[in-house]
This record gives structure tokens, sequence and C-alpha cells, in this order.
């Protein structure tokens, strides 16, 4: 046995027994799923403003910067959009992976990995075919090598049974390395001083959409994120996945072939996060330089928590990630302040989620009890 | 670089055993490094700052203790939470405390042992550390002991493997896995002090650059065996060195490549004998008393 717990509770997804309920209860429920979800938000505000307070700077006109520039001025709000689409990508991802009790946490790896080959690809495609095409063939691509960098923790867990937690962070430092070797020994620019691929011309990225900067992997991420949520709440192929999460044993007692199931959920999550390698190389970076570390994995992990798997949390979530993200680094450069607020403010969050959660279940408890 | 990892991953290993699955580890390794750089700062000391780092490392393993072994949170989500705000917390405190002077210990000055040192080739890497290098051995022995021969040891075991058995047989699988989390917690910040005091001499925001995760795939690769982690480490720890090594004598090898070495081992060495693989039964699942 090297299964750990599902991420899935009872909750995710409402409630199986929310159906037997009368209308009435099935406000209440969705009002506390609301209330649950704004809680820690309202807590982890409150405790970085006081944290703020702390290192002697003005939370209120910190928290007033974030908002001004990551949601209210154009500029920061474009800026943010552009943020949500690799997110968006990784998250629907996590979305097929977690909610299966598949922990894939090597994102990062499977990003960097299809953003260098994407990357490299891109420039020498760009002159000879049309737009159409090179996105079309560039998306696909990163989509392969996303999902052909889990392939050894996918065959190791569907085979072996080994543990994919190790494994998939593993491929994250082979991936890091591995990138940086590609970008430095086959893909680099010769022209450049520093290790880096070709550059895709800037007339070559993605199209942008409404005269703005925000260009269509925003749209793409959208789409992907309510695709999955459709499949994991409304297909025999979701069940399928979230029978596996909750109890595995039961699931192949049902006849469900793990291995073929095992190694779908893998390459179906890790693709998507290749796929978000491309739409953010194509979109906004058009290059790679070596020793590129994206981070965006374990930040996109625990929204998909604080959303509980639940498709429109997630862009919510996301979308408020983003701006706040974009919002305090420009507020953390308006306050001296190095710019790792945000990873405290996740922090923060998640912790008052756990506490959320667990009061929650206390008082239904209470309620089952009389 | 392979001591810190002997310290954290000894730590882990304690955590899985007792079935908590601790991602937490680095967060608590900067947490150490952090408390452990501004104690040596302030009264010069190296010792006390690794001791300082431990209980750092400590206190923030009170975080995973309350929400996990108590809240019954899940220990994933908790452990990815405890190291973004340490790796938030510790650079915002650095950039308020230190940002001006960007202050550097002084080199810390290594023991050679007698004779052993002047061993060719393997001589300065076995026996010529700073003396806290020594401690880790001394850490990995106490555990080995402490499960081979002890009835602490088989408690966490059994907190890790059969908790509900463990509570029928009188034992308490959450004060086990308390204990168990907060040892972890202190060899983690011990680990941590190591980085910023001996390795680096400063501390910079994410200056255990992986570690952590590191000794939680080391640890885990060993399931319960702690010379594997010892092996694991130094393995990693002369890959690492081998880089610099290279560069010095202008051997012209892809850094990069020679980093991908120790995991491309593990990963031969997982298929080739990891098809039993064994990992606590109870591993990251909460112990809820009332539940069966």
């Amino acid at each position: 046995m090297t299964d750990v717990a599902t991420p899935l509770g009872d909750e995710g997804f409402g409630s199986v027994d929310e159906h037997s309920k009368g209308l009435s209860q099935h406000a209440k429920g969705r009002m506390n799923s609301v209330l649950m979800a704004v809680l820690p938000v309202f807590a982890a505000v409150a405790c970085g403003g006081i944290l703020l307070a702390l290192l002697g700077r003005d939370p209120v006109s910190f928290y007033s910067n974030v908002v001004d520039h990551g949601l209210l001025g154009s500029l920061g709000r474009q800026e943010s959009l552009i943020r949500m689409a690799p997110l968006l990508l990784i998250a629907a991802g996590l979305m097929v992976a977690f909610p299966a009790g598949i922990w894939n946490l090597g994102t990062d790896g499977q990003f960097v990995v299809a953003g260098v080959v994407v990357a490299a690809l891109g420039p020498e495609l760009a002159p000879n075919v049309n737009g159409l095409v090179l996105f079309t063939v560039l998306f696909v691509v990163g989509f392969a090598v996303g999902a052909a960098w889990a392939v050894i923790p996918a065959v190791m867990k569907a085979w072996f049974g080994m543990n994919e937690i190790i494994t998939t962070l593993m491929t994250i430092f082979l991936g890091v390395s591995f990138s940086s070797l590609l970008v430095k020994e086959f893909f680099d620019d010769p022209s450049t001083t520093v290790p880096q691929t070709k550059v895709l011309a800037v007339e070559d990225r993605l199209p942008r959409m409404f005269g703005s900067r925000v260009h269509i992997g925003l749209v793409v991420g959208l789409v992907a994120v309510l695709i999955v949520h459709y499949m994991m709440t409304r297909t025999a192929f979701g069940l399928r996945l979230r029978i596996v999460g909750m109890n595995p044993a039961a699931a192949e007692h049902a006849g469900m072939n793990m291995r073929s199931l095992t190694l779908s959920i893998f390459l179906l999550s890790s693709g998507f996060a290749g796929l978000a390698a491309a739409v953010e190389i194509a979109g906004v970076d058009g290059m790679v330089r070596a020793e590129w570390q994206a981070a965006f994995g374990f930040a996109v992990v625990p929204l998909v928590f604080l959303a509980r798997f639940h498709g429109p949390s997630v862009v919510l979530f996301v979308a408020a990630f983003s701006s706040f993200s974009i919002g305090g680094e420009s507020a953390s450069r308006k306050a001296d302040l190095p710019n790792y607020f945000v990873l405290v403010m996740v922090a923060l969050m998640l912790i008052f989620l756990a506490i959320s959660e667990f009061l929650q279940a206390r008082s239904k408890n209470v309620v089952k009890d009389e | 670089m392979a001591v810190p990892l002997v310290f954290a991953g000894v730590g882990e290993a304690i955590s899985e055993r007792a079935g908590v699955l601790n991602v937490g580890l680095e967060g608590m390794m900067l947490m150490g490094a952090f408390g452990a750089f501004a104690a040596a700062i302030s009264v010069d000391s190296i010792w006390l700052g690794l001791l300082v780092g431990g209980l750092v490392g400590t206190a923030t393993s009170l975080l995973m203790v309350g929400l996990c072994i108590r809240l019954n949170a899940n220990q994933i989500v908790i452990g990815i939470a405890i190291t973004l705000g340490a790796e938030g917390v510790t650079a915002l405190l650095h950039s308020a405390n230190y940002s001006d002077t960007y202050p550097r210990l002084p080199k810390a000055g290594v023991l050679d042992i007698p004779l052993l040192s002047k061993i060719p080739v393997l001589g300065e890497g076995l026996f010529s550390h700073h003396p806290s290098a020594y401690l880790a051995v001394l850490a990995v022995v106490a555990a080995w002991w402490v499960f081979k021969s002890t009835g602490i040891g088989l408690n966490i075991k059994a907190a890790g493997d059969q908790p509900h058995a463990l509570a029928a047989a009188g034992g308490n699988p959450r004060s086990t896995r308390t204990m168990a989390v907060m040892t972890t917690g202190f060899l983690a910040g011990v680990g941590g002090a190591h980085i910023a005091l001996i390795g680096a001499g400063l501390f910079v925001p994410a200056v255990t650059h992986g570690a952590g995760f590191i000794a939680i795939v080391l640890a885990m690769l060993a399931r319960g065996r702690f010379g594997w982690i010892v092996t694991g480490a130094i393995l990693i720890g002369i890959s690492l060195s081998l880089t610099t090594a290279f560069q010095l004598v202008g051997v012209d090898v892809p850094i990069d490549a020679v980093q991908m070495l120790p995991f491309i081992m593990i990963l031969v060495v997982l298929s080739a004998f990891g098809r039993d693989s064994y990992l606590p039964a109870a591993l990251a699942v909460p112990y809820d008393p009332e539940s069966r």
C-alpha cells in the first residue's frame, strides 16, 4: 500500500447527500461554502496586515496599492489577465489529478521542459507557416512534451506502485537541469551573450484581444478549466477518476483498469502543464534563458485546493491570485519590500482554510449528534 | 551539502515512520536558517546559532502539529503552506533587518581528524568538516538505535502503520506523531542552520535552494533505513561538488548533466529494486479517534 490519503474527503464537488436535502437546505449549503471560501481570505488579509504593521509599513496604503494596480489600473489589470493564462492551464491539469488521488507535484518540471522545446521550435517554424498552424503545432508539442516528462513517474506509479510524490518531485530537479542543458548545448542563440534560445518575434506571438495586450492564451486557459470541470462532474470518465481517488480498492474491485486510468490521469495532468508553458512562451516570453525556474506550480496547488476542485471557483481564485500578485509586486516596490509578501498571503489562506474546514466538520458532527 | 541533507533527511524519515508526510521540510529548514543566522550574527557563535536554528525549526513544526495532527488538515496542503509562508516570511524579515548591510559570517573553521583527513582523495571529503558535521552522524546513529531497540521507536512505527491499533494498546497516536514531527522540525532547523552558517556564511532568500525537497526524496527512498539516507546525501553532495571541481580543472562537462546524475541514478535504482517499495500504511492519513 503506497497510496497516500485522497485529497478529496467527502466534501468536494458538493457532497453526495446534498441531493437528498430540501431546497432551502441546499441554498444554505451553498451559502456555507461561499462563506468557507471567503472567510480564510479575510482572515489572511487581516493577519497579513498585522505583519505589514510589524514591518513598519502602513497596511491600508499597501492594500490599496495592491487593489489600485492589480485590479483597477488598466495596465495592471491587463498584466493580471495575462498572468492568469498559464496558471489556469496548470490548474486544469491539477483538477484532473488531485481528485483522482494522484499527487502530481512535478508541474514545474513539466512546465520548463515543455517551455524550452516550444521556445526552440517557435522561431524555426514561424517564418515558414501561418499563425494558426504555428500555434496549433506549438500547443500540441507543448502538451506532448509536458506529458512525456511525466511518463516515468506515471509508469512507476501504475506498474510498481511507486509513490508519485517522490518521483514527480525528482522530475522537477531533473527538468530544471535538463532544460538548462538543452538551452546551453543545443538551442543556444549564438548572437546573444547569455545562454538563451532564439526569440520568437513579437509579431509571431499569440494574437491579442480587444486592442489590449491580453493574448488569447487566457481564453485557452478558461476553456480548459471549464472543460475539465465538466468532464469531472458530468462524464463517466470523470466519475471513474473520482472513484479512484476516493477508494482505489473499490475502483479496482469494480473492474476498472487502474493502470490505464493512472497513466491517462498523469499524461492529461502533465500535458496541461506543458500546454501552459507553450502559451506562456508563445504569448509573453518568446524565449527561454538557461537556469530558468518557473515556480508557478507550487502557487497553483493551493489555489486548486482553496477552490475545492470546482471549476468556476478555480477561475475566481486564479484571478484573485493573479491580480494580488501583480498588484502586490507594485505595492511591494512602493513599500520597499521584497516581492515575497504574496507567498505569505497564500500560506495564511491555506492555514485558515484548514481551520475553517475543521470548524465546519465539527459543527456538522454536532448537528448529527442532536 | 551532504551534511544538511543528512540532518533533514533523518528528520523527514522520523515523521514519515510516524505517518506524517512532511512537505513543509523546506520551510522548516528556511526558518531554521534565518533564525540561526540572526542568532549567530548577534552573539557571534556558530554553535548557539545551530541550536537556535533547531528551536526555530521546532517552533515552525508546531504549525504542522496543530493543523495536521490536532485538526486533521491535509498534510500536503499544510506542508506546501509552510514552505511558501517560510519563504515569504524569511525574505521579508531579511530585508527588514539586513538589506542595508548584508552581513556575512566569518568562515567556519574545519576540524581535521588527525591522520584520517590525510587519506588521499577521500580524506578531505570525509574527515575534514566543521565539527557539527559529526553531529549529523550522531543523529543518524541515534535515530537508528531508537527505531531498532526502544519502545519509542516501536510506538512511532505503530503510529505510522496502525494508529488505531496503537491506541487500542494504550498508546497515544497523536502525541507520538506530535513528538516525531517536533523532532523533524528540530533536525530540519539544524540542517537549514548548517546551510546558512557553515555552507553559505550568510542568509539570502531561499538560501536552502530546494534541499528540503531533496531530503524528502531521500527519506522516502530510504524507507526508514537510515544508512541509505547518508549514502544518498553523500552521493548528491559529491555530484554537486563535482561541478565546481570540473570547472576548476577546466574539464568541459556540462554542469547541468552532472547535476542530473544523482536523480537519474535514483530513478534507475528505484525501477530495478523499488518494486516492492514499502511506506507506512497510514502515511498522510490523519488519525481521528472517532473514525472506526
